[in-house]
């Protein structure tokens, strides 16, 4: 749990010294701020964030790729992988630790986007509710993506290659729940249960499922434990 | 103890199954009572390693670099400090703790590599090729580093740079693709295969005579002549220069100058490594 923490607050000290997280963090910004403006007040019929929100979310794939593409993949490239992974400490506590910096990063970023739903209270009378399960949805999509990002970047030491398979799984993820619409019901049941973009519009509308909190968290852990086993094969190469 | 073998032999291989860092597929590697397949985590406590790569983080200072390291080696806050201070003192980095790491030069960063190996005072401490690619100073600086830190700690040093061998350890593990071929202290090995000391001499004076009146010193094993000088052997286990020199200056020849070559760890190497292969 030590060297977890030791390993996040590294993680995140090298977030805010590099120009990298500030571009993209003032890039995701600039886009949520689009986003408030055109997709809020475009009805003018609500005081709601709803429009902003469900459209942060496909950019929020892109980020977290941007965001863990190096997390691993640059160690590995340095060679320091070889005394992360030499010294006294688990594979499993590396990979949450990265895990737990990138977060970190994330929240850093969604706490700035605050001054959004702020506005709305101030000049409006906004329903907090979906606001509260809106970011609550958001969080949650952003853990698992970059779960994914981290499995991606264990693959390579390239931190390209790592950024386009975490981009090309987390697209797939988000959009194979279309693929339902073709299919047969039972099987587009299925494939709904297994998109990343099915349960977040509840999210938006203030519902909180159970089933899709499961969802996320177990996409998440999935992805964080297949990174662990990606790291351990590699001291058998 | 000093880590021989020529490129390719499986030095690296080794040290990082030895670390940790890969698992050996056949076989069970321990390091200071602890197996690496069932106490990774307690026998990785125990080892330093320096990388032969350097790999450092060039975005962190020297001093946050080495308390990154300690943390995760599990040092206590308050020892941090303390260990920061002596691995700075003793890889003489003062001077440099709060510089980032990505503006020092390659001998600087060599030296953080072995401070970040030594932090957590590792019993065992392994290095691959520690000195490949500084300036000769700096070698020497790193060296005597090195035999420092042998002084109260196994070292193991892996290189194939052979005087480097002959200065900082006391044993030697010769490998050849993969097996050891020889596992001794320096001296017992060079006598094994029938090492011998060489010394050259320049003599003023007639090269026959000199070279006649040398062969008569007893234990003189051979006296060649190469150009000017003369290439006088014997067994390493005797040390016939005061006698050399009653010689020279006995006959009448004035002695310009006398200078041991040390190729015998040379020799041996080349003998075990080539025979290896004439055997097969």
């Amino acid at each position: 749990m030590k060297n977890t923490l030791t390993i996040a607050k590294k993680e995140l000290k090298s977030y805010i010294a590099s120009p990298m997280a500030y571009i993209v963090a003032c890039i995701f910004l600039a886009l949520a701020g689009v986003f408030f403006s055109i997709f809020s007040p475009s009805t003018y019929l609500e005081t709601s964030l709803s429009g902003f929100l469900s459209n942060i979310s496909l950019v929020l794939l892109l980020l977290a790729a941007v965001l863990t593409m190096r997390l691993i993949a640059e160690e590995r490239k340095l060679g320091t992988l070889e005394l992360l992974l030499t010294a006294p400490v688990r594979d499993s506590e590396l990979i949450m630790g990265k895990f737990l910096g990138s977060l970190g990063m994330l929240s850093i970023m969604l706490i700035l986007t605050f001054y959004y739903p702020i506005l709305l209270v101030i000049f409006g009378d906004p329903d907090i509710g979906p606001i509260i399960t809106g970011y609550l949805g958001i969080f949650l999509l952003g853990c698992t993506c970059l779960s994914v990002g981290i499995f991606a970047s264990t693959l390579s030491s390239n931190q390209i290659v790592s950024a386009v398979v975490a981009g090309g799984i987390l697209f797939a993820l988000w959009f194979i729940g279309q693929a339902a619409t073709f299919l047969p019901e039972a099987l587009g049941d299925i494939i709904n249960y297994f998109s990343l973009s099915y349960y977040f519009p509840d999210f938006v509308t203030g519902i909180i499922d159970t089933r899709g909190i499961v969802y996320y968290l177990s996409i998440t852990l999935l992805f964080l434990f297949l990174a662990i086993r990606s790291i351990e094969n590699s001291r058998w190469s | 103890m000093g880590f021989l073998g020529p490129n390719a032999a499986g030095k690296t291989t080794t040290m990082r199954i030895l670390t940790g860092f890969l698992a050996p597929t056949r076989g069970e590697a321990w390091v200071a009572d602890y197996s690496l397949q069932n106490n990774s985590l307690e026998a990785r406590q125990h080892i330093g390693y320096f990388a032969e790569s350097v790999p450092l983080y060039t975005d962190m200072t020297v001093r946050t670099y080495l308390d990154f390291w300690a943390k995760l080696r599990g040092l206590d806050n308050d020892r941090i400090e303390t260990r920061i201070d002596d691995v700075v003192d003793l890889c003489h980095l003062e001077e440099y703790v709060d510089v980032y790491i990505g503006k020092l030069s390659k001998g600087f960063r060599q030296r953080v590599g072995i401070a970040q190996a030594i932090i957590h005072e590792p019993e065992v401490l392994i290095m691959d090729e520690p000195t490949v690619g500084i300036d000769p100073i700096q070698v020497s600086m790193t060296r005597q580093i090195i035999k420092e830190l042998g002084k109260d700690r196994t070292v193991l040093l892996s290189t194939h740079i052979l005087p480097e061998v002959s200065m900082t350890c006391e044993r030697v593990i010769i490998i050849h693709e993969g097996k050891i071929v020889a596992e001794d202290s320096i001296d017992n090995l060079s006598s094994l295969v029938g090492g011998s000391r060489r010394i050259r001499l320049e003599v003023k004076g007639p090269p026959d005579d000199v070279a006649r009146s040398l062969r008569r010193i007893k234990g003189v094993s051979k006296v060649n002549l190469q150009g000017e000088y003369h290439i006088v052997e014997y067994p390493v286990n005797q040390d016939l220069r005061s006698k050399i020199t009653e010689t020279v200056v006995g006959g009448g020849w004035t002695l310009l100058s006398m200078e041991a070559l040390t190729m015998s760890l040379e020799d041996v190497f080349l003998k075990l490594t080539t025979e290896e292969e004439t055997e097969r």
